[in-house]
């Protein structure tokens, strides 16, 4: 009992000065929640615990890795076959980041649904997509790491696109390799930035959360919390429900880790790195191809605009288009799910990026339908890389205008306490 | 309610997308079939006689012209052998070790900790001596190719008569199971070539299905610890999300 005392004691004396614990009572405890929020509402929660599963076990991979590109390759099969646990580290971390990226767009199109992009939260969502752009250059760097066959090309392709600037492209890429091609001072350079990005994201993650707690969270019916009745304290409701979550969520993933590890990688990447042989068909992890089928639907020149450098700018303006999304859509209604046409927008949405992802894992010149010639890959992605930026600068606009709107309902304990409505959480 | 009812569809796609990672260049060669292993599976294990057998084909066989450099002697305790066992089999191999006390190198016995041996001083070596293309080490090998095990497997067994149509390059092979048809690497199981210290009766399949199994080993010893571990961690998991949905039901009981 004097040690309880007494740890409560001390707890006292540093709250006083430092009130640490007052705020996290504030950040997880009695932080005040929409008590209609479902399950989609888990995948926040999920990305941070796998952005700290990347981290812990990235800080111990690290321990045993070797940058260098005569060693990378074997330290990586050292890590496998001799560090204690070393294979169960490395296949929750590349495992882990295939997750990250799984749960964090998911996160995304929830935000896309139920418009949570929406005044007040543009900066929460800047910051998300921040975290996004973060995530994939850790990612990208991170696979070339082991060195191996399309480590080693992926950097390759990559780093050559931004070859496609004019006047200063080549001097770029030289700059970014550290000599005349990807070679050690490229690994070595990649092998730091890894180590550092995951801290920046951190940062950012910090950032993302200070903004959600300063309206809390958005909701499915998408209007703003009023008082004590339409909310619920974070603790114990949604720590729970988010800890389900991370349960089921677990099942999905150890399934992968240790039954299926190397199912999203790549085989060549099991053959180390030879700058002499070029492989087949070089493609990026799942999570990179509806990029890379953007990237490679560009097959024209513009005027002084290269078919590689227009490929470029449409990558990265497929993201950075979403930069803008909270003053394109000026509906005023936030949640689909009273948006008839936009729910349905919606979900040609997810069809469409699914099939540019599709589209990114297919040799371009293939046909669409076998033994047709006309109908390539290529052409099916150029039609899904129109529609994606027409939905966001033509169709978002246009409906926000337009659309008839579902009445919406005054206050969240309306369709909380009728029966059905909000009744899936 | 369209994102509600949307889950299994974007289950579904996710399924899809994920698929997409698996993309492979299938290029023109034939589809390996596909044969049953004792390391499929979630309850996979490597069939022990099969990877003895395929150690002995290993040595005797592939060894002459291909390296395996992440094996040390000391991991074949894993396929049962015994201490005595693998000193006796290392020792069947010297290696260059030193420099000694005077500054030379010499060679001497391998030991447990050494790794296997690589039949080449030197990757151009290797590919002086085997019509320009150095065969490449095999420890990874059922890894590195997809479907790597059926494909191994397929091309072992597929050593053909060339169609009359096709032009074979110098000093290359017919084997419609390998990309461009044509391999550096002749006919290496012939099926009398290995007399199995076990008695087995041999053939080409029996050699090529033992191979593959050891090969499959040597390309992730920690399978069968993976898997096991797999299961509990499974196990665990389960329970766990089983009663955390309980605690979540009667937290929320008065919420709804």
């Amino acid at each position: 009992m004097s040690d309880s005392s007494m740890f409560v004691r001390v707890g006292k004396w540093i709250d006083y000065r430092m009130p640490i614990f007052t705020m996290m009572n504030h950040a997880v405890v009695i932080y005040r929640t929409p008590r209609n929020l479902n399950y989609w509402w888990n995948f926040g929660s999920l990305a941070g615990l796998v952005l700290v599963i990347q981290l812990a076990t990235g800080i111990v991979l690290a321990m045993h890795y070797t940058p260098h590109v005569e060693m990378a390759f074997d330290s990586t099969e050292h890590i496998m076959r001799d560090v204690n646990y070393g294979w169960l580290l490395r296949y929750v971390h590349a495992n882990g980041a295939a997750a990250f990226f799984a749960v964090v767009y998911i996160h995304i199109f929830r935000g896309l649904y139920y418009g949570s992009y929406r005044e007040p939260r543009e900066l929460l969502w800047w910051l998300g997509i921040f975290i996004l752009l973060a995530m994939m250059a850790t990612a990208f760097m991170g696979y070339v790491l082991p060195w191996g066959q399309m480590s080693f090309w992926a950097a390759t392709v990559i780093t050559n696109l931004f070859s496609a600037i004019p006047l200063v492209g080549t001097d770029i890429v030289e700059w970014m390799w550290g000599g005349f091609a990807v070679g050690n001072p490229t690994l070595q350079r990649f092998y730091s930035l890894h180590y550092l990005l995951p801290f920046v994201i951190v940062a950012l993650v910090v950032l993302h959360l200070w903004a959600l707690h300063r309206f809390g969270s958005n909701n499915p019916i998408g209007i703003e919390t009023k008082g004590d009745k339409d909310t619920l304290p974070f603790h114990p409701y949604y720590t729970v429900k988010d800890l389900y979550g991370v349960g089921v969520f677990f099942i999905a993933f150890f399934a992968f880790v240790f039954f299926a590890p190397n199912y999203m990688g790549h085989p060549d990447n099991y053959i180390p790195a030879d700058p002499l042989v070029t492989p087949s068909h070089i493609v990026p992890e799942w999570y990179f191809l509806p990029f890379y089928a953007i990237l490679r639907s560009a097959t024209f020149d513009v005027w002084f605009l290269s078919a590689k450098l227009i490929g470029v700018i449409l990558m990265f303006a497929s993201i950075l288009i979403l930069l803008a999304l909270p003053w394109l859509d000026r509906s005023p209604v936030r949640s689909a799910r009273f948006r008839p046409v936009y729910k349905y927008m919606f979900w040609i949405l997810v069809t469409d990026s699914i099939i540019l992802g599709i589209v990114g894992g297919k040799v371009p010149s293939d046909p669409v339908f076998s033994g047709t010639d006309g109908f390539q890959y290529v052409h099916l992605g150029q039609i899904a890389t129109l529609y994606y930026f027409v939905h966001f600068v033509v169709f978002v606009p246009l409906l926000s205008r337009f659309e008839q709107t579902r009445p919406v309902p005054t206050s969240l304990s309306e369709p909380v306490l009728k029966s059905g409505a909000g009744g899936t959480a | 309610m369209g994102m509600e009812l949307g889950l299994r569809t974007a289950v579904a796609a996710t399924v899809l997308c994920l698929a997409t990672g698996g993309v492979q260049a299938a290029g023109n060669a034939e589809h390996p079939l596909t044969e049953h292993w004792s390391f499929n599976g979630i309850f996979g294990h490597y069939d022990r006689a099969e990877a003895q057998r395929g150690l002995q084909v290993f040595l005797e066989i592939c060894a002459q012209c291909h390296g395996a450099k992440y094996l040390r002697y000391g991991d074949l305790a894993d396929l049962g052998y015994d201490e005595d066992q693998i000193d006796a089999i290392a020792a069947q191999f010297e290696v260059e070790d030193g420099p000694d006390d005077e500054g030379e190198m010499f060679m001497r016995a391998a030991r447990p900790t050494d790794t296997f041996p690589e039949p080449y001083a030197n990757e151009k070596a290797a590919a002086a001596m085997n019509n320009g293309k150095a065969p490449p080490d095999l420890s990874l090998m059922v890894k590195a190719r997809h479907d790597g095990a059926n494909y191994i497997y397929a091309l072992m067994t597929g050593y053909d008569e060339p169609p009359e149509e096709l032009e074979l390059s110098d000093g290359l092979t017919y084997n419609p199971y390998f990309p461009s048809h044509q391999i550096a690497m002749p006919q290496p199981l012939w099926g009398e070539d290995v007399e199995y210290a076990d008695g087995t009766e041999t053939s080409i399949e029996q050699e090529a299905r033992d191979v593959v199994t050891f090969l499959a080993w040597a390309s992730e010893p920690g399978m069968e610890r993976r898997k096991n571990m797999g299961l509990k961690v499974m196990l665990f998991v389960l329970i766990m999300t089983g009663l955390f949905y309980a605690t979540k039901r009667k937290v929320w009981k008065d919420v709804h």
